[in-house]
């Protein structure tokens, strides 16, 4: 037989036909549907905030790259996650430039400064988030009535911020294209501040104001379910943080009803469901084992609940999960697996 | 305190992998014996332990089933001619592992009939345990699953220990791999009588046979060809990979784990294999000495994949041309496609550990991916799929600086037994088991040194 060469490897020669690429463009699939929705929802101003921080992210991350004189890693996809992630955590009407700047942080502080993908210790789209709460604490609560008529053809005015400037005063024009009674706040915030709640079936469908992408907690729960089944997201770990959530504002609201929100609103609120299924569950800033992951989400779902409650900020979820990234190494440390066939602790 | 285990059992083991088994080509081929080719490479190492020593000259004339190498101490058997030929040299011959190792070869006679001329019948009834064990020595036999270690030596209880249960290991859970199941359809009685002889010779009171549920007929089988009295059950496991480490088995079967670093018999178990059962069965009797074994031939683009029964020492080549494999780039397995190794070269002799003969070509085997290596993701699918239960991603970083000490000292880097699923299911394509290879392999030297 004619044999021009034969073919060297060690075992194992079969692989499972997944690799990171397509798990990361998977979870970028799964966005899509929400983005849509926010865009339905908020208009062009989001879709454009969706194209800047994701190519504020993209541009940042091919910078580092060269900079570190190493090829391209935009395709394995990740920084195109935090791009459209860190979007939907931004209030729609967010200056572009501000989010662009969002976008640059979270890569180069979040990502690039530790090595690249796999290497960071918090989650990039958070720290870019986090990055401009603390330089642009008005802009980032600054909301927008979704719905508004003329979302498709006119921008929010302070989106087109130029850059380097503060956005315009917004109160005037979200009088023009308010629907009623539009109070420039979030559920949350209107009942932590002025002790409102909000019906429940708009919380669950997302017919309230609030960050570009967090609004409908059902639409996230389907797609990160999507993950879930393909198998390229672990499930426990949005489980866990909604039972820390659950059982933390289950025990508040036992001991004061009038004064802290009840279970359900605390978990259908704010960005958790997004935080939950896409930040918090991210593969590299969470830890290891079955056991790491519960202490991980109870600790964040527990934090989420705390700072929502008795901080001075109305969101706590995007905190919770930096914390909770901070502690993953300390949690892997504490709960090694166990090794099979090792003798268990005598009880 | 087992009788409880068992009673609880959930008959399976936690972790582990499924990988697409690519058995259905040839797990309905009934074994055929593969033609005698002309040379024979045998090599005196086919087995773990010390390496037989050839007791034949170059130039002298063997008859099939003559012993040509001679057992060097316990922990080494003797190897049987699988021809009559004559012995035309006897050197280093390429193996399957990659360095040339001592064999012999024989230029098989073509008109030969090929009778089995050696024997020493016997009653392995009659014969007190350490007879026996002499005996088992005596037929060659080595652990026919793949690692190929000595038979005698497995099935002999150490001092101090007893052996209440024998487990017999048909879970064949490598892919494409077929050859125990065919054997198991086909040679109830010998298994059996195989089994009842390693029942004689440890002292166990009961046996069972484990056999993953998608072989679900070959249990059947061998229930049928079950004697009333007979000690033995037959019980199926879940079908997933590495049912057939002996530490897996024993977790589905009794619910049982084997201490870290210890082996079955601690606990009192004694673990075989089907194929080596069923060779034994068919051997001891008769005094002979293992000269053929069945090897499942099957891949991609294989038109008579099969299991085949051929002599011990068939060159991979000579395979290749009687089936009609002759595509260019080619990767060739001996084993199975997890634990099995590719072939430097095709003129490598089939051993007594040879289960299995897989010709691929790379784009189909290896799946759609690339070779990229992406850093790890800290997905923990490595730690979901070590059946060890070990944190394969940290091993591969540690692997990465080179703390192969650490790995060793501080997250049991040699319980690791190198199943592959780490490796398998990394999304990164990083090499972690072959990482551990190489670093086991760097602690042993550094062992050797100090």
């Amino acid at each position: 037989m004619s044999k021009k060469h034969i073919v060297l490897h060690t075992a194992p020669h079969v692989k499972k036909p997944q690799d990171v690429p397509t798990i990361m463009r998977n979870v970028v699939y799964a966005l899509l549907p929400i983005v849509a929705f926010a865009v339905y929802q908020f208009g062009i101003s989001v879709l454009a905030l969706v194209i800047v921080t994701t190519l504020a992210c993209l541009g940042t991350e091919r910078f580092f790259n060269w900079m570190g004189n190493k090829p391209s890693s935009l395709s394995d996809w990740s920084s195109t996650i935090s791009g459209i992630l860190l979007a939907l955590t931004l209030p729609p009407g967010f200056p572009l430039w501000m989010a662009a700047v969002a976008g640059i942080a979270g890569i180069a502080i979040g990502k690039a400064v530790f090595g690249g993908i796999g290497y960071n210790v918090f989650n990039p789209a958070l720290v870019g988030r986090a990055f401009v709460q603390a330089a642009f604490p008005v802009a980032i609560t600054t909301w927008t009535p979704a719905f508004f008529t003329g979302r498709f053809s006119e921008f929010v005015p302070s989106s087109l911020t130029a850059p380097f400037m503060m956005p315009p005063e917004t109160a005037e024009w979200v009088k023009q294209v308010a629907v009623d009674g539009f109070t420039g706040a979030t559920p949350l915030s209107l009942h932590k501040f002025q002790h409102i709640s909000t019906a429940p079936f708009d919380l669950y469908t997302g017919m309230v104001a609030g960050s570009a992408g967090e609004t409908s907690a059902l639409l996230i729960l389907v797609c990160g379910l999507y993950l879930v089944i393909r198998k390229m997201m672990n499930w426990q770990i949005p489980a866990w943080i909604f039972v820390g959530v659950v059982a933390t504002s289950g025990v508040l609201y036992l001991i004061n009803p009038e004064k802290f929100a009840d279970p359900v609103f605390m978990l259908f609120s704010g960005g958790l469901m997004l935080g939950a299924m896409f930040m918090a569950s991210d593969m590299v800033g969470s830890p290891l084992t079955p056991k790491g992951v519960m202490i991980y989400g109870l600790l964040i779902g527990f934090l989420t609940v705390l700072i929502r409650q008795f901080g001075s900020l109305s969101e706590g979820i995007m905190y919770a999960i930096l914390l909770g990234n901070a502690m993953t190494p300390l949690i892997d440390t504490w709960t090694q697996p166990r090794l099979f066939g090792a003798r268990r602790k005598s009880a | 305190m087992l009788a409880l285990f068992e009673k609880f059992r959930k008959g399976r083991f936690s972790h582990g992998i499924h990988p697409r088994y690519h058995k259905d080509a040839t797990r309905g081929k009934a074994i055929q014996r593969l033609a005698f080719p002309p040379r024979l490479i045998v090599p005196v190492a086919q087995h773990i332990g010390a390496p037989a020593k050839p007791v034949v000259n170059v130039g002298q004339e063997v008859l099939r089933g003559q012993i040509i190498a001679e057992a060097d101490g316990f922990m080494s058997v003797p190897v049987h001619a699988p021809a009559t030929g004559v012995v035309s040299s006897i050197g280093l011959m390429p193996s399957a592992a990659g360095p040339k190792v001592l064999s012999i070869v024989i230029d098989v006679y073509k008109a030969s009939s090929q009778y089995v001329l050696y024997g020493n019948p016997v009653e392995p009834e009659t014969l007190d345990h350490d007879e026996l064990i002499q005996r088992v020595q005596a037929t060659g036999m080595a652990g026919l699953g793949g690692a190929a270690f000595p038979s005698h030596v497995k099935l002999r209880i150490p001092h101090g220990k007893t052996a209440h249960t024998l487990v017999v290991n048909g879970c064949e859970c490598e892919p494409y791999l077929t050859c125990d199941h065919r054997v198991m359809l086909e040679q109830p009685q010998d298994l059996l009588q195989g089994i009842r002889y390693a029942l004689h010779i440890t002292g166990a009171k009961r046996a069972i046979v484990g056999i993953e549920d998608n072989k679900a007929d070959a249990a059947t089988a061998i229930k049928a060809a079950l004697k009333p009295d007979d000690p033995i059950t037959v019980k199926l496991v879940e079908t997933k990979y590495p049912q057939g480490a002996e530490k897996m088995l024993l977790k589905s079967l009794l619910g049982v784990e084997v201490p870290a670093g210890g082996l079955p018999i601690d606990i009192g178990i004694v673990v075989n294999n089907v194929g080596t059962l069923a060779q034994l069965g068919k051997l001891l009797p008769k005094g002979e000495g293992l000269i053929e074994r069945v090897v499942t031939v099957t891949g991609t683009n294989v038109a008579k994949a099969g299991n085949y029964l051929m002599p011990i020492g068939t060159p991979v080549r000579f395979i290749l041309e009687q089936l009609g494999i002759t595509a260019d780039h080619e990767k060739v397995i001996l084993g199975g496609p997890m634990m099995g190794m590719s072939l430097p070269s095709l003129d490598v002799p089939i051993t007594k550990g040879t289960s299995g003969l897989l010709v691929f070509q790379e784009r189909t085997f290896i799946g759609e991916q690339g070779e990229t290596v992406f850093p790890c993701i800290k997905c923990s699918r490595c730690v979901d799929a070590c059946p060890m239960h070990l944190n394969p991603a940290q091993m591969g970083w540690l692997a990465g600086k080179r703390h192969y000490a650490e790995m060793e000292s501080d997250f049991h880097l040699n319980s690791c037994f190198e199943c592959g699923c780490c490796s398998f299911v990394c999304p990164s394509n990083i090499p972690l088991v072959q990482y551990f290879r190489i670093a086991k392999a760097v602690n042993r030297e550094q062992k050797g040194k100090a």
